[in-house]
């Protein structure tokens, strides 16, 4: 199978737990798609080179990068963006003072979702390894790390449920 | 641009070879963590043609087989930092892979994408030519295993022809009683190396045990076979200066926009020094 | 006040929040610049690459300008588009628009500005030769001087003189959205929307290169991804450029986003230093002189380099008492990128050098570092440099308590004794701690605040809720909600029944800017006031209660009653400032009350050094500040948490490297700024001694956190390494490289 420049290219992904159909440019990022073809905005582009993880989405449960991934590799995969995480859930974030701008957040609170859910990480890494590819500017990250504490300590009290 | 997305090693390499006889080049393209960063501003690269291996399951698995572990080309460093066994019996794989810029790159980085960027910084490298790791290179006529040690021939250059696709990094299980990482870089996270060094010794008598990995300070990744001999001779050491003169003929540190060659030369000698303290009976 | 959360917290938290490039604009063309490739000479051709279909462009250059070719700033010399030389690399010259970006791209590459190079200033430092004067006599943007007593003869008697001289370099912001700026012409009136701080200087610089007046320019903030200073006065250029774009295309919208690559070499960053300071001391360690010389390089066009300049010799003796001052500052002319605004605006790099001198005159008489700070630091009733005697509206804190509330929350003593145990043993590892003292003069210097005539107007809506309209901006640091916390205590109301305006200058007046930790105090006390005469006016009105009596409920139904008796119209309160009585500046002699009143900080590191690569990190870090009021305390941490986490990035990292002028690490990758694993937990307390003058009692608290981590890192490194190594770190950032060259020079070189 091969697709060419101009000719827009069809893919099929499950996009928040619903299966989609995008045509695409291959040369189009998954950010891109997201941002200017399914209007889907939360995911930011800080850099565009990996680096600040403003973009970061769940990638078949793991977070990565939308910025350097093309839209034509997520063939049967499975993405995961900001739109699908439920405000309700983000009490323990905004008490904290997790977002100040704003431009950090939704690629911070993906990542934070992906370490909430998997329990078992903690036990080989410390919250601030975990964030460290989610720069921020202006919270100086105490506000996320703490926020991100409760979050995962909330859970553990109600006894685990999502 | 033009991308191609194989199902099968076989589909790969035919496609691969397709391109070498009529002179295009088609690159593989993995996790994409080298290959895509700046991609809107990368003009020239919008016109290339790409073999997107994501489709390709024979490539994914990491596999024990008795004698080694076997990275298939799209093997991630999350892969291998969830892999308990990996952290076990070979650490030092497990202590790159964790240090590589931060989760949403170990997530998609590939240790084939690693090697095949050949950069020098490359941090995946060091440590797996310490453990010995062959690559496996396979095209249409055939498959070789290259050992890493011998894979790069200047900077940015590497015996791997454009026909050739790496599928898989073999890791022999070996038994070693030393090794050590180490990895200096700007900041603790989403860091490229200014210096690094792996650093191993297989278990047993003899010489040719010790392996002295290094990265950033040469044109490429380098074993630094002089100060192994060194390490090999006996001669004791009682400075990081000691490994000076064996330094100097391995490494060749350049100064540029990360660090200068006087930081890295300094700093080179001080790992090692203090890593072999205590682990090499020379060094006190 | 109730704590309250981030009122716009849950849509940022969710992604919902929408940024200039969120907001799809139908018909929209993005526009790019072409820039300069060299920092100095005449331009002497513009070659558009004949393969390319020009006619499918917009294309415009500085002849499509229909006012002045001047960015209406302090000094209107920098141009909107290079006319005939260029002064820095990357200084815009031609502007484009196209509606695909990919194609957009190419076409800029295939632009060239021919130059005829001159002879560029490149380092600040060095006189300039005659053939790189570019402004005056020897390319001075400005000089100031600060001067009490009589410091030569004060020098002349001291017990002891000591000198230093100290460096910082330029900063960037890296606030996580880039610029980003979209312009349309709506009937006869040029539209701008976009990420900024200040939508008047957007304004103004509209209204001045256009030709227009303010009726046929509107301004309107989108949400802003962060500033720090960096959205000053930069916005102004792209909402020109985008402008021009537009009106070239016939009106149609056109959005401006530059890529992070771009934003970092082409934007403002913060103003490169170098301090000396002499001091003399008497035999029990006071200061009885203190002559210091500031340094500022300014970049290529003046913009606001004269008040970063003026903040930088007022806060350039610390908190400290001497009676014999002279501060010199001089801001000169490069061929670099404009230096701006950033965070702190001069205070931090005078301050740096202030403090890390402190522990050094400290080290040179034999005094601890805090005996030393105690005996000195500012007591009320005592004059700072400029004569202002602290007290009154300015006084009330204890500095020496603060300082003592700091030490315990850095556990000074207990780190210090630990260090110096561990530094015993440990093989490679050196630790130690540091301390530092600041001050932040709360508002726009001297006489700035009068000027600017700020206006805030509160209007009750037919629902009875109330709505603030200023032009103060939230860009993150919680304007929005601060706001409506401060409206909501004045008119009796919850906070989520005041609707804060978005900053639009169709709707909302002149607050001023959004800088200078102004917001809270000067125009949160304006909405105070502005809710005050609303009050009034409706009570006055026959609502059959007295003046004053409206609160709360009784203040809704009455705003629901005069809507009801003259639909179509609105209940509304302007309120203006005023300075606060008695307080007197001379903006000429630099000599008296430079700010009404001061927020003051003490900070203690706990850093620990590699000996084998001589990186610092810091293991601790303790942060006591008071602001006045705390309005919202966890958005006040946040400020402060985040603006020591900025500094320490300033104090270890962050480095802007040039070649030939260009910023040559203008990328993520390689100008490096903290993650969550490069910081400790920052702790912080809060000591209120309330503003009377202060929106509900606040002063400022935007940039006070940046002035003392600095410092107090370098300190804590000379701490560690001093004594044993002999190294004496006096440039910021201290990078492992540098720190390195320096620990080779005091030990001659023979390794650990
Ligand atoms: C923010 C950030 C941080 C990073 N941090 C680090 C770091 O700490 N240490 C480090 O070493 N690297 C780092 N990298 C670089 C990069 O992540 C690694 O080099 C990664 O291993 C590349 O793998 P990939 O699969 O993403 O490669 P790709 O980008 O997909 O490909 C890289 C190159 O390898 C070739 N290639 C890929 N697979 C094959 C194959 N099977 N056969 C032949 N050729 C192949 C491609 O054609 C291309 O030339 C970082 C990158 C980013 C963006
Ligand atoms: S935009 Fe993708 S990492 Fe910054
Ligand atoms: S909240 Fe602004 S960058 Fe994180």
């Amino acid at each position: 199978m091969a697709c060419e420049d101009g000719r827009a290219m069809e893919v099929r992904l499950t996009l928040n737990g619903k299966p989609v159909r995008v045509e695409v440019d291959p040369r189009e990022r998954l950010l891109d798609t997201l941002r200017y073809r399914l209007g889907l905005t939360g995911s930011k582009e800080g850099c565009g080179e990996g680096e600040c993880g403003a973009c970061t989405v769940l990638m078949d449960g793991v977070p990565a990068n939308s910025c350097l991934v093309l839209t034509a590799q997520c063939r049967g995969r499975s993405v995961r963006t900001i739109e699908s995480v439920d405000a309700k859930a983000l009490g323990p974030m905004l008490a904290s003072g997790a977002t100040q701008c704003g431009a950090c957040t939704p690629g911070v609170v993906m990542t934070a979702l992906w370490v909430k859910e998997n329990p078992g990480l903690r036990d080989s890494h410390t919250l601030r390894e975990l964030m460290a590819g989610n720069l921020c500017r202006c919270t100086g990250y105490d506000g996320i790390i703490d926020g991100l504490h409760a979050w995962v300590e909330s859970d553990a009290r109600s006894g685990g449920a999502a | 641009m033009k991308v191609h997305a194989p199902a099968t090693v076989n589909e790969a390499c035919e496609m691969l070879a397709r391109a070498a006889a009529e002179g295009r080049t088609l690159r593989p393209l993995a996790g994409g963590t080298d290959l895509l960063v700046h991609w809107p501003s990368k003009s020239a690269a919008h016109e290339g043609e790409y073999l997107d291996l994501s489709g390709v399951s024979e490539l994914r698995p990491l596999v024990w087989r008795d004698d080694a572990l076997v990275l298939g080309a799209l093997t991630t460093y999350w892969d291998v930092v969830r892999e308990a066994r990996v952290a076990a019996e070979l650490p030092l794989l497990n202590a790159a892979a964790r240090q590589v810029g931060a989760v949403q790159i170990q997530s998609r980085g590939t240790w084939a994408g690693n090697i095949a960027n050949a950069s020098p910084a490359a941090d995946g490298v060091p440590v797996l030519m310490a453990y010995d790791a062959g690559v496996a290179l396979r095209s249409s006529g055939g498959e070789r295993v290259v050992p890493l040690s011998a894979f790069y021939t200047g900077y940015r250059a590497s015996v791997r022809r454009p026909d050739e696709l790496i599928t898989a990094i073999e890791v022999p299980i070996r038994s070693r009683d030393v090794a050590v990482f180490h990895k200096v870089g700007p900041r603790r996270a989403q860091a490229i190396t200014k210096i690094g060094v792996a650093i191993t010794r297989l278990a047993g008598s003899g010489a040719d045990r010790w392996r002295i990995v290094a990265n950033s300070v040469a044109p490429t990744v380098v074993r630094c076979r002089e100060v192994e001999r060194l390490l090999d001779s006996g001669a004791r050491i009682t400075s990081a200066g000691g490994f000076m003169p064996a330094l100097q003929a391995d490494i060749s540190p350049i100064d540029d926009i990360r660090s200068t060659a006087a930081y890295r030369r300094t700093v080179m000698g001080r790992l090692l020094y203090h890593s072999l303290l205590g682990a090499c009976s020379s060094v006190v | 006040m109730l704590p309250m959360h981030r009122l716009e917290g849950l849509a940022k938290l969710t992604g919902a929040e929408r940024y200039l490039d969120d907001e799809p604009i139908p018909g929209c063309l993005w526009g790019m610049t072409v820039r300069s490739p060299v920092s100095r000479g005449r331009i002497t051709a513009v070659k558009f690459d004949p393969a390319i279909d020009w006619s499918s462009f917009i294309v415009v250059d500085h002849r499509d300008i229909p006012g002045p070719n001047e960015t209406y700033l302090i000094e209107n010399d920098q141009p909107v588009l290079a006319a005939g030389c260029v002064r820095h690399v990357h200084e815009p010259v031609v502007l484009i628009a196209h509606e695909d970006r990919r194609l957009l791209r190419r076409a800029v590459a295939g632009v060239k500005v021919e130059v005829d190079p001159e002879p560029p200033v490149l380092d600040y430092r060095v006189p300039p030769r005659a053939e790189q004067v570019q402004r005056g006599s020897d390319n001075t943007i400005k000089s100031l001087r600060i001067a009490k007593g009589d410091v030569e003869r004060a020098l002349a008697s001291a017990a002891r003189v000591i000198e230093g001289e100290y460096q910082t370099g330029a900063q960037e912001h890296i606030y996580i959205e880039p610029n980003a700026m979209a312009a349309w012409v709506e009937g006869d009136v040029v539209v701008v929307r976009g990420s900024m701080q200040c939508p008047y200087y957007v304004l103004n610089a509209l209204k001045h290169a256009l030709g227009r007046d303010e009726r046929r320019v509107r301004v309107i903030q989108a949400p802003t991804g962060g500033g720090f200073g960096g959205k000053e006065d930069y916005p102004s250029t792209l909402a020109m450029h985008a402008a021009l774009l537009s009106l070239k295309a016939g009106g149609r919208p056109v959005k401006i986003v530059y890529d992070r690559d771009e934003d970092m070499a082409a934007t403002t960053k913060r103003h490169p230093s170098r301090v000396r300071h002499t001091t003399g001391v008497d035999a029990d360690g006071r200061l009885t002189a203190m002559k210091i010389d500031v340094l500022l390089d300014g970049g290529a066009y003046v913009t606001l380099s004269p008040v970063v300049l003026s903040r930088g010799i007022i806060h350039a003796c610390g908190p400290y008492f001497c009676p014999n001052v002279l501060v010199e500052g001089r801001v000169v002319l490069s061929n670099s990128v404009p230096y701006g605004a950033f965070r702190g605006f001069g205070a931090p790099q005078t301050q740096f050098a202030c403090e890390r001198h402190m522990d050094r005159v400290a080290g040179a008489i034999g005094m601890d570092p805090v005996a030393f700070r105690k005996l000195n630091l500012l007591r009320d009733g005592q004059t700072t440099a400029t004569g202002q005697t602290i007290g009154g509206i300015s006084g009330g804190t204890d500095r020496v308590a603060l300082l003592d509330r700091a030490l315990k929350l850095g556990a000074w003593e207990e780190r210090r004794e630990e260090a110096a145990a561990f530094n015993l043993t440990h093989p490679y590892l050196r630790r130690g701690v540091g301390v530092s003292c600041v001050w932040h003069g709360a508002g726009f210097t001297g006489n700035g605040e009068v000027y600017l005539d700020s206006k805030v107007q509160v209007a009750g809506l037919a629902d009875g809720r109330i709505e603030v309209r200023a032009a103060s901006t939230e860009m993150g640091q919680g304007t929005s909600t601060v706001f409506a916390q401060i409206a909501a205590a004045a008119a009796g109301y919850d906070a989520g029944e005041i609707v804060v305006a978005t900053p639009d200058t169709a709707v909302v007046p002149n607050s001023g800017p959004t800088v200078a930790s102004r917001t809270v105090m000067v125009v949160g006390r304006l909405i105070e006031k502005a809710c005050g005469e609303l009050k009034q006016k409706l009570g006055t009105r026959g609502s059959g209660l007295g003046v004053g009596g409206l609160n709360g409920d009784s203040l809704r139904r009455a705003i629901v009653e005069w809507h009801a008796r003259n639909p179509g119209r609105e209940p509304a309160a302007t309120a203006t400032f005023e300075p606060p009585p008695g307080v007197k500046f001379d903006d000429e002699r630099y000599v008296g009350d430079a700010y009404a009143t001061y927020a003051w900080g003490a900070c203690v590191a706990h850093v620990e050094v590699d000996l084998r690569t001589c990186a610092a990190r810091v293991l601790d870090f303790a942060s006591v500040q008071d602001i006045g009021r705390v309005i919202n305390p966890v958005l006040a941490k946040g400020q402060v948490q985040g603006g020591v986490v900025q500094a320490i990035g300033w104090a270890l990292l962050e480095e802007c490297r040039f070649r030939d002028g260009a910023m040559v690490n203008n990328q993520l990758t390689n100008y490096i700024i903290p993650t969550a694993d490069d910081v400790p937990p920052i702790e912080v307390e809060f000591v209120e001694v309330p503003y009377a003058h202060g929106g509900g009692g606040a002063k400022g608290v935007g940039e006070l956190p940046m002035d003392g981590p600095a410092p107090a890192v370098l300190n804590a490194i000379a701490d560690a390494m001093g004594r044993e190594v002999g190294a004496d770190p006096m440039t910021i950032p201290m990078t492992p490289e540098r720190l390195m060259t320096l620990v080779e020079a005091a030990e001659g070189a023979h390794g650990v």
